[in-house]
């Protein structure tokens, strides 16, 4: 208990750090007092309200509602699967959202309908997969993933058809989505409200997914209504995951790691692990968005590379260190 | 208390059950025999409302059982599984606290008087020194106790247990047949194992109910059931019966 209580309070006081550094970097070197006052709203120093309030701040909040959402996403999909390797994207939404931007980019749409199109193909490919693998008679774990990982293939091979058909122009816009960026995520409100929307739900079945590990019979005998459980489960885990590769196209790696470093910090308890998974995926992707914009300034990287570049050193020293 | 009223279960059009008509009362050990297939598991969860009958109906204290409020019914019956899954990190002592979630309201954390319930439990089953170990670390057998720690943590005056003794060396199959039909002595408390040791059954139970093929079944006080022209059919295999002192044993001839 003490432990648990000690890292959440480790990860909300690294969440504002994370977020300062965010504000601290960047072509423009403001100073500490000028930060504050810029941030508090003086426009004496215009410039520097300028690039704190339209580019940074936004960028660094939508940078922490993308790690947030994908992490909460990933370890909700780990429990409903059953499956430690499962994270935000096995399950095809990324890939339905992938070839849905792509296709608007190559028809020449702006940043808008690249996104509203993007949230469209993440839910249309989430109403296949849940349609599809309750068709059969006995609906299981292995059948949603299975279901999941086949339609996942089969977005996977019309994106590489799009790429193959681009003009080369426009191939590396299309890759910088598909690695994941948040150069053009300019407006976190809807991404931040989202995340707290999916927290609360979470967690008002936090202990229902506690019983899910030790398996649906065992759940169902403790008083939950396991089917009930596992639809919001996906439900949920679908719309974060939607609402995350809508803002930053498919960020890899910390849907995957961040549940699993806390798990092995804190154990599995969910109204433990829940909450932390947002706080350290969120502060996880601010400091990797940070680094992908100013490392090799003024040429930006994708995010997704940063995420995965630093996170396995970390996750592989965890999980070395662990029993 | 629990009673199979008219209760038919079918498994791909199989009769495992049919017109089964039996009243359980508080104070018993009904034992479930019959061989690999016969239906043992599905007729456990049949009573403890988690499967739907196909004809007829489980009325628990007067009321369908598959009818309660799942959370209520947890509160009154408590199931143990044939075979745990976990494949996630979990120490013994949460594992063993999933049992008081009936017991408390979404937003209740587990207080102190869940916590003694769970160490008490852990106590009984002879796993106090391991509640902060992970589950990964321990031996089968020691799962199958903190799976049972878990269902007395439950506190469920009825309790459905569907071969407790699975990985258990000698020494704790006894211990915790004793433990769990000791439990039965308890006022308004009832005990229903699958078991697959004649012997055990023979020991611990006071009402046996056997699962022939087509879906025959019979049921009665223990003494009238176990003998050996209703094991061998039950079994279909010879059997020899020892008798030492006052006690029956029976092995596979």
């Amino acid at each position: 208990m003490n432990r648990r209580l000690l890292t959440m309070l480790l990860l909300l006081a690294l969440a504002p750090l994370t977020l300062w550094f965010a504000l601290s970097q960047g072509s423009l070197d403001i100073g500490t007092p000028d930060m504050w006052r810029a941030l508090l709203g003086a426009r004496d120093d215009a410039t520097s309200y300028m690039v704190v309030h339209e580019l940074r701040l936004p960028r660094a909040l939508a940078a922490f509602a993308v790690g947030g959402l994908l992490a909460l996403s990933g370890a909700l999909l780990q429990v409903l699967l059953r499956n430690p390797l499962a994270d935000p994207y096995v399950l095809g939404v990324s890939g339905g959202a992938a070839v849905a931007a792509l296709l608007s980019m190559l028809g020449g749409l702006g940043i808008g309908w690249v996104r509203g199109n993007a949230f469209l193909g993440a839910f249309l490919s989430m109403l296949i997969v849940f349609g599809l693998s309750r068709l059969g008679s006995v609906w299981t774990q292995n059948r949603l993933l299975l279901t999941g990982v086949v339609i996942a293939a089969g977005w996977g091979a019309l994106i590489s058809l799009i790429l193959a058909l681009a003009p080369a122009t426009q191939v590396q816009g299309m890759l910088f989505w598909l690695i994941g960026d948040l150069s053009y995520a300019t407006q976190p409100v809807v991404a931040l409200a989202a995340l707290l929307a999916g927290l609360a739900v979470a967690l008002w079945f936090a202990r229902a997914l506690n019983l899910l590990l030790r398996g649906e019979n065992t759940a169902a005998a403790l008083g939950e209504n396991p089917a009930r459980l596992r639809f919001a489960i996906y439900l949920v885990a679908s719309l974060l995951t939607a609402m995350a590769v809508t803002l930053a196209g498919s960020v890899g790696f910390v849907g995957l790691v961040i549940p699993h470093i806390l798990r092995l910090l804190g154990g599995s308890d969910h109204r433990f692990l829940l909450p932390t998974c947002v706080l350290l995926g969120g502060s996880f992707l601010t400091v990797a968005d940070t680094l992908a914009r100013s490392l090799t300034a003024p040429a930006q990287l994708p995010v997704g590379v940063i995420t995965a570049l630093l996170g396995v050193p970390v996750f592989l020293y965890l999980l070395v260190r662990s029993r | 208390m629990l009673r199979a009223h008219n209760l038919t279960l079918t498994i791909a059009g199989r009769n495992l059950c049919a017109g089964l008509d039996a009243e359980l009362k508080p104070g018993e050990n009904w034992v479930i025999l019959g061989a690999n297939g016969s239906g043992k598991t599905t007729l456990l969860h049949a009573l403890a409302g988690l499967r739907a009958p196909d004809v007829g109906q489980v009325r628990l204290d007067d009321a369908d059982i598959g009818g309660l409020p799942p959370r209520m019914r947890a509160r009154r019956v408590g199931v143990l599984f044939q075979e745990a899954e976990s494949e996630f990190p979990a120490t013994v002592l949460e594992t063993v606290l999933t049992g008081r979630y009936p017991h408390l309201d979404r937003w209740q954390w587990e207080g102190a008087q869940d916590y003694r319930m769970a160490e008490a439990a852990l106590e009984a089953v002879g796993l106090a020194g391991l509640a902060q170990r992970p589950l990964a670390t321990l031996s089968g057998g020691e799962r199958r106790r903190v799976e049972i720690a878990a269902l007395l943590a439950q506190d469920a005056p009825i309790c459905l247990l569907d071969e407790p003794t699975n990985h258990l060396d000698l020494r704790h199959q006894v211990q915790v047949l004793e433990l769990l039909a000791g439990r039965a002595r308890r006022p308004g408390h009832l005990n229903v194992f699958v078991l697959h040791d004649v012997n055990l059954a023979a020991r611990f139970g006071t009402h046996a109910l056997l699962l022939f093929d087509h879906g025959e079944c019979r049921h009665g006080p223990l003494a009238e059931m176990l003998n050996r022209p209703n094991l061998e059919r039950l079994y279909h295999c010879p059997l020899r019966e020892i008798r030492d002192g006052g006690g029956v044993w029976f092995l596979p001839a």
